[in-house]
């Protein structure tokens, strides 16, 4: 086994471990903290494929400024423990399909699109500043002012939301 | 034994590099600490810590020695896990962020190798966005540690600490964007090297002066985002008791206050950096008398302390005080003896210069400075801070369009 596969491993368990820790735990806060884990390990998982920008910016957006929001309402709101009810029986074989399907949908397509996966890795589009910038700036810069828009939208609609009423 | 060397000859390297660099690290955070208290002292008419040793030096010491030994109290009704991890995860990500800064241009050859100071390798290409990734990550340690503890005081000062870097991590970030767009690179050797591109103006061609501004926006910020005065107030004590620390005792404490410390010294070096020319001289290149400034330097301070030592009330600090003024002073003429050696340490020299200038600057800003109210703080960052390190982006990239970058 190559170091490279090694790290590649130790990352993905670390992910997928986090992942199962952030719905297992009880605390929202240790949720909180699990997907810091999740969005670290992806951020390796990035590296390991020579995309140091966005391994980087996931580390800065996702791993920082998000999760520090996370972090900061579930401490604003002094959120406790959260109560478990028992499960309702009627979700329980519905779920169990609906992972089932899920699952086998993500099989799938790995095994299918395994080649051209590594493809991609390859060719290094995503890996340079410049190579990224392009894509956004130049290829895709009509989807990227829309979702920029879009998402203006969304900071305006709270505002308007959270505003005092004027008395 | 030797073809392991061999083979992991990289690795090797970079542990090597890794102790020493932790070693001089936390020495210059313990100074750093006896550094602040004095200066902070002379600032309000007093003397600052003059027992334990001559003048106090070995004060840090005996603080440390007091941080072992200290009783390590968890408080009640704590998250242990994530109170335990707190401290942990502060100072790991405070000195991780060092690795990423490069101390000199020219690697030293040793062992038939290049190797170059600082422990990132000189090609990393995210250099800067590397150190935001991990300073980002910084503020959980403070933020978890005011969760965790089941107190009031601490929980306030972990929420005032969050809210405070969430508002000026935006402007930290995008007061750094005019300095990349000059050097068009992440990479922190790249963008020093780009402000050596008028050899002959020196200190006026460094980036501090296209990017007054957004030095400003970025000296500011980044004060902020090390929690350190007069943006202290998740530590206010006058209202939090200590704020988010108030539950830590002994070396957990400790932890905090190296953390904090070290990036201190991450802010400084990356001011120097970015903005102060790194390890480029501030005279032109063409003068080579200032070649011999660290000689000025170091040579009447090594005489002034052996002066000092001889005349020292305490029998210790007449030992010891003129033996270190010796040293200090033989350097001085060791470089002033050895040409090569002088060349070496020029750019050293400067970079540390810088940092340690600004690191005053630090305490200075401490010992005068009054806090801001909490109202005025988050006005301070979204009001002035965030619009004028936007306009700094936007003036920045006109002026490089229309008569590229200069």
């Amino acid at each position: 086994m190559t170091a490279p596969l090694v790290v590649f491993f130790v990352l993905a368990a670390l992910a997928v471990i986090g992942a199962v820790s952030l719905i297992l735990q009880k605390h929202p806060i240790h949720s909180a903290l699990s997907l810091i884990v999740v969005m670290v390990a992806i951020a390796g998982l990035y590296l390991l494929m020579g995309a140091e920008f966005v391994a980087a910016v996931q580390i800065i957006v996702y791993g920082g400024a998000i999760m520090v929001l996370f972090v900061f309402v579930i401490m604003l709101l002094n959120a406790g423990v959260e109560e478990h009810t028992n499960l309702s029986k009627m979700a329980g074989a519905p779920g169990l399909l609906l992972v089932l399907a899920l699952a086998g949908f993500v099989a799938a397509t790995v095994a299918k699109s395994g080649a051209s996966v590594q493809a991609t890795s390859q060719t290094g589009a995503l890996s340079s500043t410049k190579g990224i910038s392009e894509m956004v700036f130049k290829d895709f810069v009509y989807p990227f002012e829309l979702t920029s828009f879009l998402i203006l939208v969304a900071i305006l609609g709270a505002t308007v939301l959270a505003q005092r009423e004027k008395s | 034994m030797r073809s392991l060397l061999a083979a992991n000859a990289e690795l090797v390297i970079t542990i090597v590099k890794i102790v020493l660099l932790l070693f001089i690290v936390l020495t210059v955070n313990a100074y750093l600490t006896w550094f602040e208290r004095k200066v902070v002292a002379h600032i309000q008419s007093r003397w600052g810590p003059h027992r334990v040793g001559p003048h106090g030096l070995l004060q840090p010491l005996a603080d440390g020695m007091k941080f072992l030994f200290k009783e390590d109290p968890t408080p009640a009704g704590a998250d242990k896990f994530v109170y335990y991890l707190a401290p942990l995860l502060a100072l790991t990500l405070a000195l991780t962020s060092i690795a990423i800064i490069p101390f000199g241009p020219e690697p030293i050859r040793l062992f038939g190798r290049d190797i170059y100071l600082g422990i990132a390798p000189p090609d990393l290409n995210i250099g800067i966005l590397a150190l935001f990734a991990i300073t980002a990550l910084g503020v959980y340690g403070v933020a978890l540690a005011g969760w965790s503890s089941n107190s009031k005081y601490s929980l306030l000062g972990g929420l005032r600490s969050s809210a405070q870097m969430i508002s000026y991590e935006l402007s930290l970030t995008m007061s750094v964007v005019g300095v990349l767009l000059m050097a068009g690179s992440f990479n922190l050797r790249d963008i020093i090297n780009a402000q050596a591109r008028h050899p002959e103006r020196g200190f006026f061609g460094w980036n501090v002066w296209p990017q007054i501004l957004g030095f400003f926006c970025f000296f500011v910020a980044a004060i902020a985002e090390t929690n350190r005065a007069p943006f202290d107030l998740p530590e206010a004590e006058q209202e939090l008791v200590a704020g988010f620390n108030t539950e830590y005792a002994s070396f957990k404490f400790a932890m905090f206050f190296i953390a904090e410390y070290t990036s201190m010294i991450t802010v400084s070096c990356l001011c120097s950096i970015m903005f102060f020319g790194g390890w480029l001289s501030p005279f032109p290149a063409s003068w080579t008398l200032t070649h011999y400034l660290p000689s000025v330097v170091l040579i009447p301070f090594g005489l002034w302390v052996i002066m000092d030592g001889v005349r020292y009330e305490t029998i210790f600090g007449r030992m010891v005080l003129p033996v270190v003024g010796a040293a200090i002073t033989a350097l001085g003429a060791l470089f002033v003896v050895v040409p090569s050696l002088n060349e070496f340490i020029q750019a050293p020299f400067w970079l540390l210069s810088k940092i340690f200038l600004f690191l005053f600057v630090y305490v200075w800003m401490r010992g005068t400075l009054p806090r801001f109210r909490y109202d005025q703080l988050m006005a301070f960052g979204w009001k002035l801070l965030l619009p004028v390190s936007i306009v700094n982006v936007i003036l920045t990239s006109f002026v490089i369009l229309m008569w590229g970058a200069k």
